[in-house]
Parts: structure tokens; sequence; C-alpha cells
């Protein structure tokens, strides 16, 4: 099921470009949706920042992780990247040009090459069209006539998602998840992108289902030179799938870096409490470092001043409700490694001796835990 | 949900207005002349324009309009000042046939026309929810399929079949009811009561199979719920579950038709009954003056009914926000 | 003449564990065939400790779940088996003795916080009516209580917060608000059923800490059912794997996720991404999809999807059910697979290197 077949002659390999130029350029990135209220005349009375001045580069034929808890604004990032949404400000080059503000009718060009998958892949299908029309309609929509003609090149791409290409004909109710969002990505690869924003494209199915999901994807970014930008709340799987990560929180990207920086030498105080807020099945994975982080992610209308983490971060000080963090690459990390924080952590996942727990009720009850063990 | 209340109201106000305007452009602007309607069989040409003046016909379309707008607040004063009839505010005009203000021949009408919505409205809904949760309870059981069946049957037959039917069975041939008939409540609470239940079990007939069906499907999906598990997994009786939380959360749909049914009815919607009994309310009112080309009575009625089910709406509104904190409270 | 119910179970041995499951099949007549949701399981539970049970969409863990609090009385489901809780049998209860239980002794957390909390009512009613409906207390008593618990579970402010609507909460606040309501009368069993998979990580991590931290000092039994192995390696110490409403491996969390002894389990394991694994190596995923319960698949329900029925001789795997046997060298650990110990061995072996 998870091997691909015919995937050579489709486009060059990409192993000497993926470290090349950038083929999305982001830069500055907003979206502020407004608040309105008012009797009769509505007037904006604030704003939801989902996001709040991004910058990031993704290149040719690679993968940048988006990893975030809700809210964070990984998502409205991904629809701000393919002109799903409309920015409030900053700037969205790709491959070479400017599409910020692009016309949606000239986008025609870009969409070619940008293509998104959503998550759920029961309400993305159309249920009325059949899995042929699905994955033919980009290529007749944007004039493209393969030498093959439209229903050949159809079934090759089932084909090469995992499907039996003789269900061209059926609908997407007689599929099941997994093979929805196979589907989903056929219908993505039918223009040849060079980039595909995938939007929490696992985290709808079973589990054995996200492995064979994730596969596909992964073969797909490698054979055929595909970048992604691959966001989804599992930190497992984006480590997976994602050669540099970004995380993101409250709108903002708080630390940046290729995987090993992120997953074995983060800096940040909240990459570090998600990291060990991952529930780990691997034996041996007990010496981790314990942080409890208190309550949930403030609201994006009136995020925090300065440090957007510092209301439930253990570092926090005078300076970091008055002067916002730049994202910089600390002393001590690596290349492309960079850090929004006044405070950072040590660059390591390892248990710390002692837990770091916030919650009042957790350390409540642990405190009385601890009491009346040393009294018995 | 102070600012919320006075928004409502406000944007009931200018529903209102628009549509007193749409209604007096289109009557007035019917080819028939209600002067010479007024005028009568021995008219000459001079008592035509007399009446057109004391009419205030001779006017502008527009200028009719702001009088007839300024007379719904301060009142207005119609013919010239030695034959001055006065119609106090709020008026609605002067009745072509019987020169009457409006408003009069309205208030006369209400009383029937309120006694017959209110009782007919508390009973289908009253017995409407009740089927509807007991159908819903018991869905595909045998209480489902008679409370389902019973009221598609009682729809399926027209108000003036059903309400001759009873009338020739309950009233002609057992006399187990005196005939049909409007009594004041201050007059004879008795004669009010057993006067009305024919008019009120036909209207029942008419609404139940709605409200039964409404309630039977909002409590189906509203049982589904997992807030509905919650509670039967705290150990409330099914009792508890099913009134306290199904039923509270199912009202809300029924709360929405119902309010515009019960204007509409308050509006006149009643009409068939009300002819078949020979009850003068608002819809009987309305039928009459079309048929004589009463344009102040039509408009009257028609302003009438588009208020209460304007009010209608905005009581529904409220009782949403009663409901619903998720309302009340954003 | 009335069918006496035997105070005992059906072969005649007295439960001595606190939570004995027997057999519990929960069956669903429907316009396309019986649906067997949960098809003979069986598991045990102490007070004090935590059973994660683990398995697909469709495994038939919910349904366990809602049979276990007697939620499948007055539908259209067929329960059979036997579910003995503290020396007394469930399955035969009348809704209203299963009623008394529900919310006191046995409760229940339910996955999405938002839907399961009723809309139109504050958060503290709603806990205060759970409690009143098994305490003769006041009102106002009631409130104290809930107020109280919700101190407990950690929600700022309760006293104000009690008159909040859950709308009001986070998704975090709301979950605890659903602990709270679900521990407001000292249940001797807690059944979470999915408790974190609609929260954020962080927010994850919290309420499992919770749970376990509030199941010690209230020393009930804890059944955690949940699609995460992840979670049930942080708080559970024991494993029941189910596939198609059938138990394939149960054991202790040591036995079962270091020692796999059904492919199903090598499989869900294998699927998963770990921090710590090898992102050279591909994941290695189960094939196909979960089966349909109205036609499962003959011999073992797994076998369409299996790697390995081929090295077991015979058909065997398509053509005889597997019996779960006890695996050697272990008191609790079972497993149904016709696969030999050397067998499973090597594949373990294997399956071990990729995880690494």
């Amino acid at each position: 099921m998870s091997t691909t077949k015919s995937i050579a002659g489709q486009r060059p390999a990409p192993a000497a470009e993926s470290s090349g130029e950038n083929l999305l350029e982001v830069t500055g990135l907003e979206k502020h949706f407004p608040i309105r209220q008012g009797i009769v005349f509505q007037r904006q009375v604030g704003a939801v920042r989902a996001v709040d001045g991004l910058d990031f580069a993704v290149r040719a034929g690679e993968s940048l992780g988006l990893v975030g808890e809700s809210g964070c604004g990984k998502s409205t990032t991904g629809r701000l990247v393919t002109r799903l949404l409309e920015p409030t400000a900053g700037k969205v080059v790709f491959d070479g040009e400017d599409i910020t503000h692009k016309p949606v009718v000239k986008m025609r060009e870009a969409r070619q090459n940008l293509q998104m998958i959503f998550q759920d892949p029961y309400s993305s299908l159309n249920p009325r069209h059949t899995v042929g029309t699905i994955v033919e309609t980009p290529m007749r929509l944007n004039g493209i006539n393969p030498p093959q003609g439209h229903k050949r090149r159809a079934q090759e791409l089932l084909e090469i998602v995992g499907l039996n290409p003789e269900h061209y004909n059926r609908y997407p109710n007689e599929f099941s998840g997994g093979q929805r969002q196979r589907i989903g990505v056929a219908r993505a690869l039918a223009l040849k992108p060079k980039l595909i924003v995938a939007d929490e494209p696992v985290s709808a199915l079973d589990v054995s289902i996200q492995a064979q999901v994730v596969n596909l994807l992964q073969d797909l970014q490698r054979e055929m030179g595909i970048a992604f930008l691959f966001i989804a709340h599992d930190l497992a799987v984006v480590r997976h799938f994602s050669e540099r990560v970004a995380v993101m929180y409250l709108g903002k990207i708080v630390e940046v870096g290729d995987r090993t920086a992120i997953y074995e030498r983060p800096r940040h105080p909240y990459t570090h409490a998600l990291l060990s807020s991952v529930p780990e099945v691997v034996p041996g994975s007990e010496n981790r470092e314990r942080i409890r982080l208190a309550g949930d992610v403030p609201s994006p209308i009136n995020p925090p001043s300065g440090c957007r983490f510092r209301t439930r971060c253990w570092k926090a000080q005078d300076k970091c409700a008055t002067e916002e963090p730049p994202l910089v690459r600390l002393e001590g990390n690596g290349d492309g490694h960079l850090t929004a924080c006044h405070f950072p952590e040590e660059p390591t996942i390892a248990s710390r001796g002692e837990d770091i727990v916030l919650d009042p009720a957790l350390a409540a009850l642990e405190e009385a835990r601890r009491q009346s063990d040393t009294g018995v | 949900m102070f600012r919320y209340l006075i928004r409502r109201l406000l944007a009931a106000a200018v529903i209102l207005v628009v549509i007193s305007m749409v209604t007096f452009f289109i009557f007035f602007a019917l080819p028939n002349d209600p002067a010479l309607l007024a005028c009568g069989k021995t008219c000459s040409p001079n008592r035509l324009l007399e009446i057109r003046h004391s009419l205030g016909l001779d006017k502008s379309l527009a200028m009719q309009y702001w009088e007839f707008f300024k007379g719904l607040f301060i009142g207005r004063n119609y013919g010239d000042q030695s034959v001055s009839i006065h119609c106090s505010a709020p008026c609605l005009g002067m009745s072509f046939q019987t020169d009457t203000p409006v408003m009069t021949t309205l208030l006369g009408a209400f009383p029937a026309d309120l006694s017959l919505a209110l009782g007919s409205a508390v009973i289908f809904l009253i017995l409407g929810v009740g089927l509807g949760v007991i159908a819903a309870i018991r869905k595909g059981r045998f209480a489902d399929k008679f409370a389902v069946g019973a009221a598609l049957f009682g729809v399926s037959l027209q108000s003036y079949f059903v309400g001759l039917i009873l009338m020739w069975a309950l009233v002609d041939k057992w006399n187990l009811l005196p005939s049909p008939n409007y009594t004041s409540l201050t007059d004879d609470p008795g004669q009010w009561f057993t006067g009305l239940i024919l008019p009120w079990v036909t209207l029942v007939v008419l609404y139940l199979a709605l409200y039964t069906r409404l309630t039977r499907s909002s409590m189906l999906e509203v049982m589904g719920e997992d807030y509905i598990r919650t509670a039967r997994a705290k150990g409330l009786s099914s009792r508890t579950v099913i009134f306290k939380h199904g039923l509270r959360a199912a009202i809300t749909p029924i709360v929405t038709i119902f309010g515009m049914d019960f204007g509409a009815l308050i509006g006149g919607s009643a009409v068939i009954t009300e002819s078949v009994f020979g009850i003068n309310g608002i819809g009987k009112l309305a039928v009459d003056s079309v048929t004589n080309s009463d344009e102040p009575v039509i408009l009257g009625t028609t302003l009438f009914a588009a208020a209460f089910i304007v009010l209608a709406n905005v009581v529904v509104d409220l009782v949403y926000g009663l409901i619903d904190p998720r309302v009340r409270l954003s | 003449m009335a069918l006496e119910i035997s105070p005992q179970s059906a072969d005649g041995s007295t439960p001595s564990s606190f939570l004995d499951v027997r057999d519990l099949r929960v069956h669903f007549p429907t316009e396309d065939g019986l649906v067997k949701s949960v098809d003979g399981v069986s598991f045990t539970l102490e007070k004090g400790k935590t059973l994660g049970i683990v398995g697909e969409s469709g495994s038939g863990k919910s349904v366990t779940s809602l049979a276990l609090l007697g939620l499948h009385k007055n539908s259209r489901a067929r329960v059979s088996g036997e579910v003995w809780l503290d020396g007394q049998e469930l399955v035969n209860l009348s809704e209203g003795e299963m009623r008394s239980l529900r919310g006191s002794k046995v409760s229940m957390i339910f996955q999405d916080p938002l839907s399961a909390l009723h809309p139109f009512y504050s958060v503290g009613s709603q806990i205060a009516e759970a409690y009143l409906v098994h305490h003769k207390v006041s009102k106002k008593e009631a409130r104290e209580r809930s107020v109280e618990m919700l101190k407990r579970v950690g929600i700022p402010q309760p006293e104000r917060r009690y008159r909040d609507y859950p709308h009001q909460f986070s998704g975090g606040m709301r979950q605890r608000a659903m602990i709270a309501m679900s521990l407001v009368c000292d249940p001797e069993l807690l059944i979470a059923d999915e408790p974190t998979t609609a929260l954020d990580v962080t927010v994850q991590a919290q309420i499992l800490d919770l749970i376990r931290d509030l199941q010690e000092e209230f020393g009930s039994a804890v059944i955690i059912i949940t699609h995460d192995l992840g979670v049930v390696a942080e708080i559970s110490d024991d494993i029941l794997v189910m596939y198609g409403g059938r138990r394939v491996e149960y054991g202790t969390v040591q036995d079962v996720l270091e020692h796999q002894e059904h492919p199903y389990t090598w499989g869900l394991m294998q699927s998963m991404p770990h921090l710590s694994g090898d992102v050279t190596q591909r994941l290695n995923p189960i094939k196909g999809s979960p089966p349909s319960l109205i036609n499962l698949p003959g011999g073992c329900a797994f076998n369409p999807r299996c790697e390995f029925r081929d090295r077991v001789p015979g058909d065997r795997c398509l053509t005889e059910r597997p019996e779960l046997l006890p695996v050697l060298g272990s008191d609790k650990h079972i497993a149904a697979c016709h696969l030999d110990a050397d067998g499973k061995a090597e594949i373990r072996g294997t399956a071990d290197k990729a995880v690494k």
C-alpha cells in the first residue's frame, strides 16, 4: 500500500537543489481578524492577532514543520501562504514572485506550483464528484493537457498515491478516511506542484492509517522533490517528517531550527515544555525532564506584552514583560537555530533532577504526597 | 443583553415603517377610486371632489403617506372645520365604508381574535410538545408511530372540513356544545369558553402535526448529544434527563416557529376558522375589507398583522436569551 | 416463575478482584446485520490501579466503557456476560439499581468536554446536580462541595467560576470541571474515555498527571480508553489491546509494551513515530483499514492486515480463531496469535530495531 510507483521521471531529483535557494519566503507576515461591535454601525473594537509577524523560508525540496498548540496561528499561516486568506501585512514570495496581494485571478500560475492538503478528508472532497473528476479538475482548470490524456493521468496519480486506478469512477463516500486523504494528495499532485502546504494531514486518521499517509508524503518529498510546509500539532510526526521545524506560540515563531536543534537542543522554555508534555511509549524515556505548565494558552485577542509566553513561563522576569525578545541565534546554537528568549534554557531535554510543576492543583497534590511519604 | 434589546427594537421599528410604506403605496396606487365608492349612488362631480378633498386624496401620494404617518403619532382630523371627524392617535385612517376610525374597528375585533389565537396556541403548544417528546423517547415504537400518524392525519384535513364536521356532530347531532360564538370573557367566562371550544379544536388540529414533528426531531437530535450521555452517567432519573436536560435544549427551534405562528395567528391567519364559526376576528375583518375595497382597513389590518409578527420575533429573541446563556452573554 | 439471578458468576467462582469483567458482549442489531461491537471481553482491575484499553476506531473500546456504566440499558443493544464490581453483578441489574451506582460508585469522563457539558446550565450547577442525586443534602451543601471540587482540580477562583457556563471555560478548564464532576461523589471506579484527545499537548500532560495524582488520593480504580499508546504508557498499570471488538493482547504495561506478543500491537508501535526514533527509518504502517464489525474476517480477525500470517502453517490464521494463551514467564500476559514463540521473538527483534 505504501509503495509509490512510477515516480521516476516526474521531476529531477532534488538532492542537489534542496540546500539551495528559498522556494517560499515569508517576511513580517500578519493576519488580524477584526472584531466588530455596535448597535447600528459596526465599529472595530479589537482584533484576533492570529498571525503576528512571521519570518520563515522553505527551501526547494525540504520540509519545514510548523508546530504549536491550538490558537498559535499555524493553520492561519498555511492559509495565508496559499492565499486562501488575505494577509494584513507582510510579504509572501513564492518561487521568486511576490504573491502577497496578487489578485486571485492572476494566481493561477502560482497555484499550480503551490497546493494544499487539508485536515478533514471527509469535508474537503465534493461528495457529488467521482474520484476521477476530483483529480482531473485542477488540470482542466489550469488548461493542462497531459500527453496521455486526463483520464490516464488521473489514473496514474491514483496509482502513485496507492489507490486502485480502477476506482476512477467511484465517489468519495466509498472510501475510508485514509483513502480519502490519498485522493486529496492525488488532487494536489495533479499540477506537479513545487510546494505542498499540508495542514494537519494525518490528525483525523487512525494511528495505523496515519503512518501510511506519512510514508506516502515522505515518498513524494524525497522522490519527486516536492517541498512541504507541514503543519501539525503532533510533535513526533513533525519530527519524523520535517528536516526543519518552527515552533509557534500565539502568532509568533518562538524557536526555529533543524530537527536535532529543536528536539535535542531546544533553548526556548516553551519548546522544552512542549517536548516534555509528549507522552512517550518507548521504554527509557523516563529520564526526560518533566515540565507541567499552568492553564491554557491565553487568548490571541489581548496577547501578553513583551514575550507572549511569559505568563506561563517559570523563568519570566520583568524584562520579559517590557521587551519582546528577538528571534536570534543564541550563543552556543548551531547555524539556523534561532530562539526568541531573554533567559534561554540549557540545550538538553534530560531530566534536571527537579520537576517544574506550575499547575497549582498538581503542585498541591504532589506536595501533599511528598509530605505523607516523608512522614511515614 | 440590554443593548441587544435596543438594537432589536430599533430594527423592528424600521421594518414596520418600511412595511407601512410598501402597503400604503401598493393599496393607494390601485386603480379603483375610493372616493367614488364612498360617494354612493347619488353622486355628483362636486360631491366627488369634496369627498376627495375630505379624504385627502387630492394630495400627492408622498403627502398622503406623510399625513398617514403623522396620524399614527398625533392623530388626525378629516374633513373641513365644519364637518370634521377627529381620529385620535394612533390613527390608522378612516374606513371608507363605515366612516369610523380603522383603529376602533381593529380594537373591536381584537378580543375575539386574541381569545382564539391564545387559547388554541396554548393547547397546540402543550399538546404538540408533549406528543413530540413521547414520540422521540419511544422512537420507532407504537407510541411514536401513533403520535406522528395522528398528527399527520390532522394536518391533512382542511380546517373548514374539521370545523364543519365537529359542528355537525357535537352541536347539531348530540347537542354537547352550544353553537360556537364569541362572547366577551368579561361578560360571561363560561360562555366565552364553551363558545370557543370548537374553533380552538379546529386550529389545534391544524397546528398539532407541525409541533409534534418539530419537537420529535429536535428532541431526537438533542437526546443523541454528549451532554445527555453525561446526564445519564451522573445517575439522573430518566425524567430529569428528558425534561431538564433534553427538552430545555430541544425547545429553542420550537420557540422560533411558535413565535412566528402566534404572531401570524393574532394577525388574522386564522381567517378560515373565523369564517367557518362566524367569529369576527382580524382575519375576517381583513377579508371583508378586501371584498369592499376598503383600503384604509386593508392597510390597517396588514400593519396590525405585521406589527404582531415583528413583535413576536423580538419576544422570541428575548426568550432565546433566557433559554441559552450563550446568546445572553455574547 | 421469575428467574432467580444467582449472586454467583456462571462458573460458580466468586470474583476476588474489585472489578471483574467476564466475557462481556455488546451486540447491536442493525438493518445490515448484527454489529458485534464488543465480543467476549474479560479483564480484572484492583482499586488504586489503572487499566488502559487501546484500539483504533471501531475496536469496541468506548462501547465497553458504556456497558460498564449500564448505559446500553433501554437501548437496542444486547448486552451479555458479567461485570462484577465489588462483589455486585451489574449486567443484570435493573435500570433503577444501576442508576444509583452511576455517578456515585462508577463515574465517567468523556472525550470532548465542550459537548459533554450541558451548554445551558452553569458548570457549578451541573457538578452540584451530580452530588445532589446521590446525597441527601441541601443545595447549599452541594454547592460548597462543588466549589471544593473545582478548587481541587485546579480551577482558579472556584466560587466565581461556579456560576460560569461551559462556553466561558477554556478547553483544559472544561476538562478539569468534567473531572471535578466525575469525582464529586468519590467514585470507586472512574472511566475516562479519551479524556485528553481534544486537548493540546501541554494541557494533556496536566490533565493526565491530575488524573493520576487524584487517583492516588482517592484510591479509585481507573480505566482509561485511548487510541494513543503513549498516554497508556504514561498512566496505566495494565493494558488491554482490542481489535474488532475482541481482546488480542492483555497484560501489564511492561509486558505488553516491551514484549509485544501480537502483530497488531507491534504494528501500532511501529506506526507511531517517537521523539527519540530514527528518522531515516520509514514508519512501518499496518496495511489496510480496520475491519467491518458485521463481517469480521474468519479465523484471526487481524489476518488480512497481518504481515506474518504466512509464517503460520496450514492457513490456521484464516480458519481458526486463535485463543488467548498465557505468555511464558509472566503471570498476567496473554495474547491471541497462532505464531509460535520463536517466530514472535524473531519478529519482535527486528521490530525493536526499527523503533530504536
